[in-house]
């Protein structure tokens, strides 16, 4: 607790919470944007993450870390990740969109059940380490700390997706059909919109943001198997924080999820992730929905 | 002797972001009484119904039952009270059997929803099937109420909002899309059975016919507001109504009075 | 009039006949692994309350499971406490975990009940991992002080048919109460129960909590069997292994998720001695379950029963 005194170490924290909740939205950007639209709970999302961070690895180890390999990497995995989610997307869960709530989500379970297994016959069951890329592994002189590179490098690109996506989503035209899609999805087809594509298209980018992320956070996690079981549940605190298909409620859910967990590890160590689900209660007792979600129809 | 008043609303008032569903309606319901709500389509007849049934919150106003202010309350606490409504879209338990729908309703209507330990197979079997019988689906108990025809399943929605035994009875346009066979079937019974429970009847009808055939008040809704409340002859005579319905230059007869 | 069916008396008894002539075959193996079944099949029985009945999915079923299993183990073990007292109030503890998670998540639509669900799950799995001085951390709780009467394989097989043959008896007897019943009708059509004068919220609370007491049965004795509790057990993929028991059985029937359970377990520990990729097994199982036989084993078998009738 007294730490919390060193000027130099909440600077740290403070630093780490950026980063850390930076790469968390970028993951969770997408659930919420697959949650918004599709209304599927996507538990392969952690898989997917999983998965990127393993095609950066691949990535990066063939190249025997040349330069620019990670960023390679970073690119392998988004369009790996799109291709997959094509496959599953097309060919299986297209067909469920019709069922009952609980086919779909154990459906993307079962895909989580897969993809996991195929992950540890591809790479095994050992941690790997990918390590940072190529001049950023530097620290940068901020006069009275020295802070890492890599994770300002990734707050910055976590702050470009936030951007990148508020812009797609209120100035283009699809974002304007993925706007109404999360509000009302039945008079997007009364338009004469092409609902199944936008549905394909959804799930590609919130999947590739999914890879894309976990290629991201390779250099800072231990990449084996398991990290997608936690990852998925992280995000699934950050979504309900900021509440469903809302791009800032995951901006600020991310951020939130940052800070409590680098501060939480000072203040109660080890407790820090029970201190995430008991801030993601506090909120939900006050706002039911999340930060800024909708309130779903009448559940009486 | 006057009838006391069980059902009113006092200037109900319910807007839909900016559009006005309700204005300031206030109507009344006499023990006894037969009272039919009719209006074009989009009147706001339905958004009444469900002001008063508590799904949904008025804006302002209130709604008194028995003299006491039920506004606000929820709705299976409305049903306890003796309020009971049956819908316009057929809204039953479709992948039920004709028996289990009327039988959960009695079963809640006894306050036994919470009873872990009584089987289910033997509660209120007799009174479901009397109910069954009186809107005349006795031989059809034991099929799924999805796969009844459309007329048979609007019998159903009558005998579930009857078995909560209430005082009141709300119906919302109850031979919507039958036969005029079904239609005429339809409404005698409503007439038997609100004469034999002695209940008092408030309900919204686009076939005339039916409205003259058992209404002996009847209010008219326009663009969520009251325009007319009297009895069945004076409304036709009524020139607000007229315009409305018939439009400025129709001059043609009744319809289908009874 | 009789009203629990003479076929369902018969089928019991005869079950229940063969599970207590188990023992005889002189298997250790056959009683172990009977044991195990038992204990999930209540669990996917006491889930199906709340998937099947209630209509309700929730992915953190399994922290009930756990909860039972930690209380009973640790009042037994760092406690000393006889089981008489223990076991009753790991299920009681259980229940009243289920009672104030359902509170919180009963006001909420289908996704976010979900969601907030297996948050809770996992909120319980964190806790359970990070309270090592009582739980014992990702070590788990070892070395369980199980009672001498049960200490042996064979007791302790009679002693689970005992329990969950009467928990089951009695999971059957309030899903075909007044209260099943209108469980049902909440889950068929939610408004219209309302307004028949329905309370549908304390109702499907009322269901939370009892699902999650059975729970808190089949894990307390998940945990004198394993004479060990792991923290893995209250993992969100706990909950959905059981749910995928509940799911090839048939939701909607009383008797689906018990022979899901049967099926999947057993399969489980065969392909584990073959490989220990059983996940991607499972995910497969899943999908084609989910593609296929989108109303489980009974729905197949009452799918071949109506055929045989027509041709006959």
């Amino acid at each position: 607790m007294s730490m919390l005194a060193n000027p130099t170490f909440v600077f740290y924290q403070f630093m780490n919470s950026i980063s850390l909740g930076m790469n968390m939205f970028i993951i969770a950007a997408g659930l919420s944007l697959i949650l918004g639209v599709l209304r599927v709970i996507n538990f392969a999302h952690g898989a997917f993450f999983m998965f990127g961070a393993y095609v950066c690895l691949s990535v990066v180890t063939y190249l025997n870390e040349a330069a620019g390999s990670f960023w390679l990497g970073v690119v392998a995995a988004a369009v790996v990740l799109a291709a997959m989610a094509l496959v599953v997307e097309r060919g299986f869960l297209h067909y469920l969109y019709e069922r009952e709530h609980l086919t779909q989500l154990l459906f993307t379970f079962a895909v989580v059940l897969i993809i996991g297994d195929l992950a540890k016959m591809i790479w095994g069951v050992d941690m790997y380490n990918v390590p940072y890329p190529y001049g950023l592994d530097g620290a940068v002189d901020f006069g009275f700390a020295l802070y890492p590179i890599y994770p300002l490098v990734l707050s910055g690109i976590g702050v470009a997706v936030a951007v990148g996506m508020w812009l797609a989503l209120s100035k283009t035209r699809w974002g304007r059909i993925i706007r109404a899609a999360t509000q009302d999805r039945e008079m997007l087809a009364a338009l004469g919109m092409n609902v199944p594509m936008v549905y394909t298209g959804v799930f590609v980018i919130g999947s590739a943001l999914a890879g894309i992320g976990g290629a991201l956070a390779a250099p800072r996690v231990a990449v084996s198997p398991g990290m997608d079981a936690t990852i998925i549940i992280e995000c699934f605190i950050i979504v309900i924080i900021g509440g469903l298909g809302s791009l800032w409620g995951s901006f600020l859910g991310a951020l939130a999820f940052g800070f409590v967990t680098m501060f939480g590890t000072v203040i109660f160590p080890d407790w820090e992730l029970v201190l995430a689900y008991v801030m993601m209660l506090g909120i939900l007792l006050w706002r039911p929905w999340g930060l800024f979600g909708q309130p779903e129809e009448d559940s009486h | 002797m006057a009838a006391e008043i069980v059902l009113e609303t006092k200037d109900a008032f319910k807007s839909f972001e900016g559009f006005v569903a309700i204005r300031d309606v206030s109507i009344d319901l006499k023990e006894g009484e037969k009272h039919a709500i009719i209006g074009p389509n989009g009147a706001g007849k339905t958004t009444l119904f469900n002001l008063i049934t508590g799904h949904l919150k008025m804006d302002h106003g209130s709604v008194h039952f028995g003299g006491h202010d039920i506004t606000g309350t929820e709705p299976h606490q409305v049903v306890k009270l003796g309020l009971a409504r049956s819908f316009q879209r057929i809204n039953i338990y479709p992948r039920m059997t004709v028996f289990e729908n009327v039988q959960v309703a009695l079963i809640a209507r006894d306050g036994r929803s919470f009873h872990m330990f009584s089987l289910g197979y033997n509660l209120n079997r007799d009174e479901t099937g009397e109910l069954l019988q009186l809107v005349g689906l006795h031989d059809t108990a034991d099929e799924i109420a999805g796969e009844l025809a459309y007329g048979k399943q609007k019998q159903l929605e009558l005998a579930i909002s009857l078995a909560s035994q209430p005082r009141v009875l709300l119906l919302d346009e109850p031979t919507a899309g039958m036969s005029p066979a079904e239609t005429v079937q339809a409404m005698e019974l409503i007439k038997q059975i609100t004469e034999a429970r002695g209940l008092t009847l408030l309900f919204t009808e686009h076939d005339m016919g039916v409205v003259f055939g058992i209404a002996d008040r009847i209010s008219v809704l326009h663009h969520g507001e009251l325009i007319f409340s009297g009895p069945p002859d004076h409304v036709r005579e009524d020139p607000e109504v007229r315009r409305v319905y018939l439009g400025e230059d129709y001059k043609a007869e009744d319809h289908g009075a009874a | 009039m009789q009203a629990i069916p003479k076929r369902l008396l018969l089928g019991s008894a005869l079950v229940l006949l063969l599970l207590a002539l188990v023992p005889t075959l002189g298997s250790k193996y056959l009683v172990d692994l009977s044991t195990e079944i038992m204990i999930y099949v209540l669990f996917a029985l006491s889930l199906n309350v709340l998937v099947g009945y209630s209509g309700n999915i929730t992915f953190g079923h399994a922290a009930y499971f756990a909860i039972g299993g930690y209380t009973c183990a640790i009042l037994l073990t760092t406690y000393g406490w006889p089981l008489i007292i223990s076991f009753p109030a790991a299920v009681l503890l259980a229940g009243c975990a289920a009672a104030f998670v359902g509170y919180f998540c009963i006001k909420l639509t289908d996704i976010y009940f979900a969601m907030l669900t297996l948050a809770f799950g996992m909120l319980i799995w964190a806790i359970a991992f990070k309270w090592r001085p009582v739980t014992g951390g990702d070590d788990g709780f070892v070395g369980v002080d199980v009672p001498a009467f049960i200490g042996d394989r064979f007791s302790f097989f009679y002693f689970t048919l005992v329990v969950v043959g009467l928990s089951v008896a009695l999971l059957w007897l309030i899903c075909h109460s007044a209260f099943g019943r209108t469980l049902v009708a909440v889950r068929e059509n939610r408004m219209r129960a309302g307004f028949v004068g329905v309370n549908t919220m304390r109702l499907r609370h009322a269901a939370f909590i009892v699902a999650g007491t059975f729970a808190g049965i089949a894990g307390a004795l998940f945990g004198m069997y394993n004479h060990g509790v792991y923290v893995e057990s209250a993992f969100w993929t706990e909950s959905g292994q059981v749910l995928i028991m509940a799911l090839l059985g048939g939701l909607y029937s009383f008797f689906g998720p018990a022979l899901g359970a049967a099926v999947l377990y057993t399969l489980q520990v065969g392909i584990n001695q073959y490989t220990e990729y059983w996940p991607i097994v499972l995910g497969v199982i899943l999908l084609a379950i989910l593609m296929f036989l989108p109303d489980g084993l009974i729905g197949l078998a009452q799918k071949i029963r109506t055929q045989f009738i027509r041709k006959a």
